[in-house]
C-alpha cells in the first residue's frame, strides 16, 4: 500500500485522484492514437514486399529466411516441411511446379525431396529489409526528388530571411510616409491563401519562363507576411540608440542592417528559418501545378505521383515516406521548445 | 552618411515587388478572367462575358439539390465544405480543449505529452495521407483489426460514408495538436490564484473547469474556432492524397474543384475557376474580418482583466 501511494504521488504531495487518472488514461490513448500511425509507417517500410503482402499483417518485420544453395545463382527460400516418414526438416526450395515443390537441404546439395506444397511452410526471422531503402536510387530518381526538395527548401529559406529582414528592418528602424500603409499590404496578403490566385499566378509564372523550373516554386513563396511581421515586432525591441552609435561612426545603412540588426534578430530568424524550412518542405498545391515534369518533382510530388500509379509498390513508397518524414521528425526532436514557443506568441504555422 | 528618404524603399523593394508579382497582380488578373470566357489563358484574348461565370456556376433547380445544378460538382463541393467545416471544426476543437486541459495539469513529463499531441502537425499532408492510406487499405492493419474481431473487413476508401468519416478523422489527427499549443497558451494565462480559492471553497474539479476554465478561455476559443474555419474551407492537400475526391465526388471540397476545372480537365475553363476563387475569397474575408472583430474583442477582454 504505502508503494502504491509513493507511486501514484503526484507534485503537490497529494494522491492521485480519479482526475489525475483520467488524465493519464487520455494522455496514453493520445500517444497510442498520434504515435502509433507513423510507428506502423515505419515499421512496414521494413518489412519485404511478400511480408508486405501478408494478411493479417504482422507489427515486427519478418521475412522468409533464404539460404545460398551451391550451384545456384540466387538465394532460395527456406521451408519447414513435413518428410513422408512424419518427421519435419528446414530445407531450401529449388523450384515449384503445379503442386509438387523440389526441396534440397544445403548441407547435403545431392538429395533432392519432393512433396506436396500443402506439406511445406515457410521458417520466418525477423528480418529489416533495408533493400527498400538501398534501392531507391535505381528504382526511380530518387536521388533527383531528394534534391529538388533540397534545393527548394534551402534556397527559398535562404531568400526568406534575407527579404523579409529586410523589409522588416525598414518598417521598424525607419519613419517615412506610406510607412504603414506598406506593412498592412504586406499583412494583407495573409488574407490570400495561395488557392485564391492558383489560375493568375500559374500565368504570372509561365510568363517569367518559370514553368517546370524550381524557381517557380521559390519566388511566390519567399515573401511570408508571417516572417516580416515576426521580425518586425522582434526589431522594434532593439534599441534605436544602437543605430545612432553606428551612424556616428559613419557607418553605412547596409552596414547597420548587416552588423547590428541582423546578428541582434537572430533569435526570430532562427525560429522564422525552422517554419520556413516546414513550409517549404512540405509544400504540396503549388509545385503540384508549376512542377509538372518527372525530374522536376520534389519528394512530395514523388510520393502523390508514386501513390496513383495503378500498380503501388507499397514497399519502395513506405521508404520513401519515411525519408520524407525523416528531417521534419530530427528538426522537431532537437527544437520542439522553440517551435512551440514561436507558434505561440505567433499563432501562425 | 546621411538617411536619405530612399533608404527605406531600398530595403523594402525586394520583398513588395515579390508581393506584388505573386499576389497583387495575380489578384487583379483573377478578377479580369472571372469576367471572361473562352478557353484562353493570355487575359487580352479573352472575350469578356459579364457576370456568365457566376451565372453558370449559381444556376440550380435547387440549391439543396447539388444534381439540379448545371454546375453539380461545384455545389457538391460546396456542400462537403460546409459539412466537413461543421463537424471537422466542431470535434478537432472539442478534442484540442480537452486535450489542453489536460496537458495543463500537473502532469509528470509535459514537455513530452506535449510534443506528442503536436507532433503530426509538422508532417507533411502527403506524408499524413499515405500513412493513413496505408493503415486504411483493403489489406491494411484496420481491416486486420475488423477480421480479428469477427467483423467484416470494410472498403473505407471505397465508400462515401466511411470516406467522408476518415477525411475529417484523419484532418483532425494532423491539425488537432496546432489549435492545442494556442488553447493551453489561453490556459497558462489563467491566474492559479482562482483555482487555490475554488480548491478553499471545496469546489469539485468539474466545477472549476466549467466556471472558472471555461469562461475565462472563451476569447481564445473563438479565435481558434474561426481559425479553424479558414483553414477548413482551403482544404486540399490531405483529401486529395488520400482519397483524389472520391468515390464519386463524396470528398470533393472547394479547392480541388477550382484545382480540376482550372488544370485537370480537358477544356479549361479559367473564367469558371476564377469566379469559384473569388466566391471562396469572399467567404475567407468575411471568416478574417470575423476573426479580426474577436481578437480586437479578446485584447479588450485582457485589458479589462
Amino acid at each position: 500500500m504505502k508503494a502504491l501511494n509513493f507511486l501514484t504521488r503526484t507534485r503537490n504531495g497529494r494522491s492521485m485522484d480519479w482526475t489525475d487518472w483520467l488524465s493519464y488514461a487520455y494522455l496514453v490513448i493520445g500517444l497510442f492514437l498520434m504515435f502509433g500511425p507513423v510507428l506502423w509507417l515505419v515499421m512496414s517500410s521494413f518489412k519485404t514486399e511478400a511480408a508486405l503482402n501478408e494478411f493479417p499483417p504482422a507489427f515486427l518485420p519478418y521475412g522468409q529466411k533464404s539460404v545460398a544453395v551451391p550451384g545456384e545463382e540466387k538465394m532460395k527460400p527456406v521451408y519447414r516441411v513435413k518428410m513422408p516418414d512424419g518427421t519435419t526438416k528446414e530445407l531450401a526450395e529449388l523450384r515449384r511446379i503445379g503442386l509438387t515443390s523440389t526441396l534440397i537441404d544445403p548441407a547435403r546439395p545431392d538429395d533432392f525431396v519432393r512433396v506436396n506444397v500443402k506439406d511445406r511452410e515457410p521458417v520466418r526471422e525477423f528480418k529489416l529489409a533495408t533493400e527498400n531503402y538501398t534501392d531507391l536510387g535505381g528504382q526511380i530518381k530518387f536521388g533527383t526528388y531528394l534534391w529538388n526538395s533540397v534545393f527548394i527548401t534551402v534556397i527559398a529559406t535562404i531568400l526568406t530571411l534575407l527579404f523579409n529582414s529586410m523589409a522588416a528592418f525598414a518598417l521598424s528602424k525607419y519613419k517615412f510616409s506610406g510607412r504603414s500603409a506598406v506593412f498592412l499590404l504586406i499583412l494583407g496578403t495573409l488574407m490570400v491563401p495561395p488557392a485564391i490566385v492558383l489560375v493568375p499566378n500559374f500565368l504570372v509564372v509561365s510568363e517569367l519562363g518559370l514553368l517546370n523550373s524550381l524557381w517557380g516554386v521559390i519566388w511566390p513563396a519567399i515573401a511570408t507576411p508571417t516572417g516580416v511581421f515576426l521580425l518586425r515586432q522582434y526589431m522594434l525591441t532593439i534599441p534605436d540608440e544602437l543605430l545612432e552609435a553606428a551612424r556616428m561612426d559613419h557607418a553605412s545603412e547596409w552596414q547597420i542592417y548587416y552588423r547590428i540588426i541582423l546578428p541582434l534578430a537572430a533569435p526570430a530568424l532562427a525560429v522564422l528559418a525552422i517554419f520556413s524550412v516546414m513550409w517549404r518542405w512540405n509544400d504540396f498545391l503549388w509545385p503540384l501545378i508549376v512542377l509538372s515534369k518527372n525530374e522536376k518533382f520534389t519528394l512530395q510530388l514523388a510520393l502523390n505521383a508514386f501513390q496513383g500509379d495503378l500498380v503501388t509498390q507499397w514497399n519502395y513508397l513506405l521508404a520513401m515516406t519515411v525519408i520524407t518524414l525523416l528531417p521534419i521528425t530530427i528538426v522537431f526532436a532537437f527544437l520542439q521548445k522553440y517551435i512551440t514557443q514561436g507558434i505561440a506568441s505567433a499563432g501562425v504555422k | 552618411m546621411k538617411t536619405s528618404a530612399s533608404t527605406p524603399w531600398f530595403f523594402l523593394a525586394p520583398n513588395v515587388i515579390v508581393i506584388l508579382l505573386f499576389t497583387f497582380v495575380p489578384i487583379a488578373i483573377n478578377l479580369h478572367y472571372a469576367f471572361t470566357g473562352g478557353v484562353n489563358l493570355y487575359p487580352t484574348q479573352r472575350p469578356g462575358v459579364g457576370f456568365e461565370n457566376f451565372s453558370t456556376l449559381l444556376e440550380c433547380g435547387s440549391y439543396f439539390d447539388p444534381a439540379s445544378c448545371r454546375k453539380d460538382v461545384f455545389w457538391q463541393s460546396i456542400w462537403n465544405t460546409a459539412k466537413y467545416a461543421i463537424f471537422q471544426v466542431t470535434l478537432m476543437v472539442l478534442f484540442a480543449l480537452i486535450t489542453a486541459v489536460v496537458l495543463n495539469r500537473k502532469i509528470i513529463g509535459r514537455g513530452f505529452w506535449r510534443g506528442v499531441f503536436f507532433y503530426p502537425v509538422l508532417l507533411s499532408p502527403v506524408v499524413v495521407a499515405l500513412i493513413w492510406k496505408w493503415i486504411l487499405q483493403r489489406d491494411g492493419l484496420l481491416n486486420a483489426a475488423m477480421v480479428a474481431m469477427d467483423a467484416h473487413p470494410v472498403l473505407w476508401l471505397a465508400e462515401p460514408g466511411w470516406a467522408f468519416f476518415w477525411v475529417t478523422f484523419v484532418s483532425i489527427w494532423a491539425h488537432m495538436g496546432f489549435y492545442t499549443l494556442i488553447l493551453l497558451a489561453g490556459l497558462q494565462a489563467i491566474p492559479a490564484d482562482l483555482y487555490e480559492a475554488a480548491q478553499l471553497d471545496k469546489a469539485s474539479p468539474w466545477r472549476s473547469l466549467t466556471r472558472i476554465t471555461l469562461p475565462l478561455l472563451m476569447p481564445n476559443l473563438l479565435v481558434v474556432v474561426v481559425l479553424a474555419m479558414i483553414k477548413a474551407v482551403q482544404i486540399f492537400d490531405e483529401v486529395f492524397v488520400l482519397t483524389g475526391g472520391g468515390p464519386g465526388s463524396a470528398t470533393t471540397f472547394v479547392v480541388q474543384f477550382i484545382y480540376q476545372t482550372g488544370f485537370v480537365e480537358p477544356v479549361r475553363l479559367y473564367g469558371i475557376a476564377a469566379a469559384g476563387s473569388l466566391m471562396l475569397a469572399l467567404a475567407l474575408v468575411a471568416l478574417t474580418l470575423l476573426q479580426l472583430k474577436l481578437s480586437n474583442a479578446e485584447k479588450a477582454g485582457e485589458r479589462a482583466k
